[in-house]
């Protein structure tokens, strides 16, 4: 019978020596946890303490962002969230790695859609870069202190941020034009 | 513009460059002295073609995005003293095709149509993890028969991929045979989806619930050509690249990223474990029916264009393996989860029964509804850690699709391995990156 | 030089069906492989499906020694312009096959990133549809492409700049311009 990942807890040689820590412990009141799907840890974070937990939990051995994405949840503003969190527009998510203890832990962020900024993780995850231009570029989130802050997917002089909720797709109704006859 | 001006313009200031065994770990991790941070427009002013080309002065210069070897349209912008790169920056989104915003457009039955074709070397990858994905929001189990056709499928996949990443890099590396050699084993893969799949590539076969459809009969003798013939050929290759002196000096000591640089950096799959970091998500967070399979997790140990090139050699050995105990232990049994809601009924019943008729017109048209929830699914693809964020919101469409490309962060590591070489080093380590744009633009 | 100033007499006839003998014979594409449809037209290059036989196997890199422009792939916005820098540095006589459905319409992305069909960009002659076309398609598409330089003006000149919007069926067709016999069936690959 196949396993989906992460269903099961980290890695037996940490299992045996006792020294499983999930990231909530490490993290302590600094944010909020919400187990997900999979038994994966999701921690809530707020914006002002988020560069500080992501500090902590690099420290305590995840080495690799795995992941940094933006989410619009302009029209689900409902959604389930933590008692303590408030809902705003625009979610950050960032997944973290750790390979000494096979374990990944993921981290939304509430950002209003008022002031759409967030501190940048480049300098403590060069390997965010490309991720942080991309949801700049397709939701409008700013980061603050990264180095090269522009577009990377649509063209530079592109305006709008297509993956916003407000964003059409921008189909176009579909034109036959006439070519003539088999023979 | 001058020189000096175009460097101040930069948010780091003036930069002193190093060679490239100076800089120390830290200053590499925290700064890359090597990214060109430099606009894209700025190029093509055509006022820059007129500044003298002094003896000491660096000439920026585009590579691409059509180009022959940047393995689809990926533009580099390299700033270059004779023949030497300094520093670099890749450039990406010409091949954007907004297949997040598609995604969300589609019902879940038609998602795998859309994320096939973002890595398209490797499209049975990318259907899994999506699937993988809907299915964890789903809750629903698979038989077991539906995983182990999966992992055969996508081995095969995995050996199809890194045979056409053979035959590219020793196309860019003047090997034209390789080119050839590497394509007519390609093709015997590609044989078998197409007579298991309907389609040659990008193929949706993975779906939601299962696999679209169960192995032709006498698959086990079509698959057991394709892992006895490939193994001796990837010999054969092995002796025609790695035994040619031309080959090894282009290659080795080409391109050397350290662990640590490779892990700020978020590099996983061949890069990361040719610098010697044993990381392989079969293995260490395995899915599917990864431990119950018998495998190597390849690693390098200098981290050059030759470890990398090494690494995907002895993979396709090691998928070979896995193809075969896949054959002796396949299971029988249903392709597919037999949830009413989510599988669709046999073609033959749509004739029989109405409500049949029914639940197949309302899969197809309307699709299935997954509860809200997010999750974050990831799996080993050729080229790394391929990823799948889904947000679902009680609709028959996902709210947010997300996938991680590894090539996306893999090209991350471009300025760093470009630095210092020649440039014709940096086609080889382009090529060694082996990034497909389809997944870096999505 | 006067090609154009050649009538059609029984001296230049042969001369012509020579010129095009060798255009047809020698199709030099150029390397504009963009998505997966990149990697079709690469197994069409390769062992299985080769096509050296049709004097193709070389893909010229720089457009200026290239005859014909394959554009496989979506064409996103940002790489438009780059698709037409590349069209015009190429030396007339030169022909465009879009392959694929992405180049060809758009395919399945109809939203805001990708160009709705290279023939907004640059005139299209071969369509070949597909997702991706098998390299049986495509060496259909090329030979149809070599009856039409078969069988067309030598000196002809697309009318118009694009293929977008023309109503070839309300134009009158080029002067010169012959149908083709019956048999060949133009643009319906099977």
């Amino acid at each position: 019978m196949g396993r989906t990942p992460d269903r099961d807890p980290p890695g037996d040689a940490a299992l045996m020596a006792g020294v499983v820590t999930t990231a909530a412990e490490l993290v302590g009141d600094r944010a909020i946890c919400d187990p997900g799907v999979l038994g994966q840890e999701v921690l809530h974070v707020a914006r002002e303490q988020y560069l500080e937990v992501v500090e902590v939990l690099r420290e305590s051995g995840f080495e690799m962002c795995a992941d940094l994405c933006a989410v619009d949840y302009l029209d689900h503003l409902e959604r389930h969230l933590p008692r303590g969190v408030s809902p705003e527009r625009f979610e950050i998510v960032v997944n973290l790695l750790s390979l000494q203890r096979h374990q990944r832990v993921r981290l939304r962020v509430q950002v209003p859609g008022s002031d759409p900024v967030v501190p940048t993780l480049f300098h403590l995850y060069p390997g965010s870069e490309n991720m942080e231009r991309e949801a700049f570029d397709l939701y409008g989130v700013r980061f603050e202190g990264h180095p090269d802050h522009t577009r990377i997917l649509m063209p530079d002089d592109w305006e709008g941020y297509p993956l916003r909720k407000d964003y059409s797709v921008g189909r176009v109704p579909v034109q036959f034009k006439e070519a003539p006859g088999p023979r | 513009m001058s020189d000096e001006e175009l460097i101040a313009e930069t948010s780091e200031g003036l930069q002193e460059l190093h060679d490239l065994d100076e800089t120390s770990p830290e200053e590499l991790e925290i700064e890359q002295g090597s990214a060109l941070r430099l606009p894209e427009g700025l190029v093509f002013d055509p006022e820059d073609i007129d500044v003298e080309f002094g003896a000491d002065e660096t000439m920026i210069i585009n590579m691409g995005p059509q180009h022959p070897s940047t393995h689809g349209v990926l533009r580099i912008m390299l700033e270059l003293e004779g023949e030497t790169v300094l520093r670099s920056k890749p450039i990406m989104g010409y091949l954007h095709t907004g297949m997040e915003k598609t995604g969300e457009q589609l019902t879940y039955v038609q998602g795998a149509t859309n994320v096939t074709r973002m890595d398209y070397l490797s499209p049975l990858h990318n259907e899994l993890v999506y699937s993988l994905a809907v299915e964890a929001l789903l809750g629903i189990d698979l038989p077991p028969r539906a995983t182990w056709i999966r992992m055969l499928m996508t081995e095969l996949n995995r050996i199809s991929s890194h045979v056409m990443w053979m035959a590219t890099n020793g196309m860019d590396l003047a090997s034209t045979s390789m080119m050839i050699y590497g394509f007519r084993d390609r093709e015997m893969v590609l044989s078998f989806f197409e007579k298991t799949t309907g389609l040659r590539m990008n193929h949706d076969y993975i779906r939601p619930g299962g696999v679209a459809a169960d192995l032709p009969d006498g698959w086990e003798d079509d698959v057991m050509a394709i892992v006895e013939t490939i193994p001796g050929r990837v010999d054969e290759y092995d002796e025609m690249l790695t035994g040619q002196p031309i080959f090894k000096q282009r290659t080795e000591g080409v391109g050397i990223i350290t662990p640590e640089l490779a892990v700020a950096m978020s590099a996983t799959g061949p890069i990361l474990r040719a610098t010697g970091v044993a990381w392989d998500l079969r293995r260490d967070m395995p899915y599917l029916a990864y431990d119950e399979v018998d495998f190597d997790v390849i690693v390098g140990t200098v981290g050059d264009t030759y470890d990398r090139y090494a690494v995907r050699l002895n993979e396709i050995r090691e998928s070979c393996k896995i193809v075969r105990q896949c054959i002796e232990k396949m299971p029988l049994g249903d392709y597919r989860a037999q949830d009413k809601k989510v599988t669709p009924p046999p073609r033959a019943r749509i004739d029989e029964s109405m409500e049949a008729l029914i639940h197949h017109f309302k899969i197809f048209t309307r699709g299935f509804e997954v509860p809200a929830g997010e999750v974050y699914v990831a799996i080993e693809s050729p080229r790394g850690e391929l990823g799948c964020y889904l947000v679902a919101d009680d609709s028959n469409k996902p709210y947010r699709m997300h996938i991680r490309g590894p090539s996306f962060v893999n090209l991350q590591t471009l300025p760093p391995l470009l630095r210092g070489g020649l440039i014709a080093d940096a086609i080889a380590v382009i090529s060694s990156v082996d990034p497909v744009m389809g997944e870096v633009d999505r | 030089m006067g090609l154009q100033d050649l009538n059609h007499n029984f001296l230049t006839g042969s001369l012509e069906e020579l010129v095009k003998w060798a255009r047809r014979s020698s199709v030099w594409p150029a390397t504009f492989g963009l998505a997966c449809c990149a990697i079709e037209m690469m197994a069409a290059g390769a062992a299985d499906f080769d096509l050296a036989r049709f004097g193709m196997e070389v893909f010229r890199s720089s457009p200026r020694q290239a005859d014909l422009m394959v554009v496989a792939g979506r064409v996103s916005q940002k790489m438009a312009p780059v698709l037409r820098q590349v069209y015009d540095q190429m030396v007339e006589p030169k022909w465009v096959i879009s392959m694929g459905v992405c180049a060809s319409t758009g395919g399945m992305f109809n939203n805001y990133a990708i160009v709705q069909g290279v023939d907004q960009i640059v005139p299209v002659d071969v369509y070949a549809p597909g997702c991706p076309p098998n390299p049986q398609t495509l060496i259909h598409a090329i030979l149809t492409l070599h009856e039409k330089i078969r069988l067309g003006e030598l000196t002809k000149r697309r009318p118009g700049e694009t293929g977008a919007g023309i109503d070839l069926a309300a134009e009158a067709a080029p002067h010169g311009w012959v149908a083709p016999p019956t048999g060949i069936r133009l643009g319906t690959p099977r």
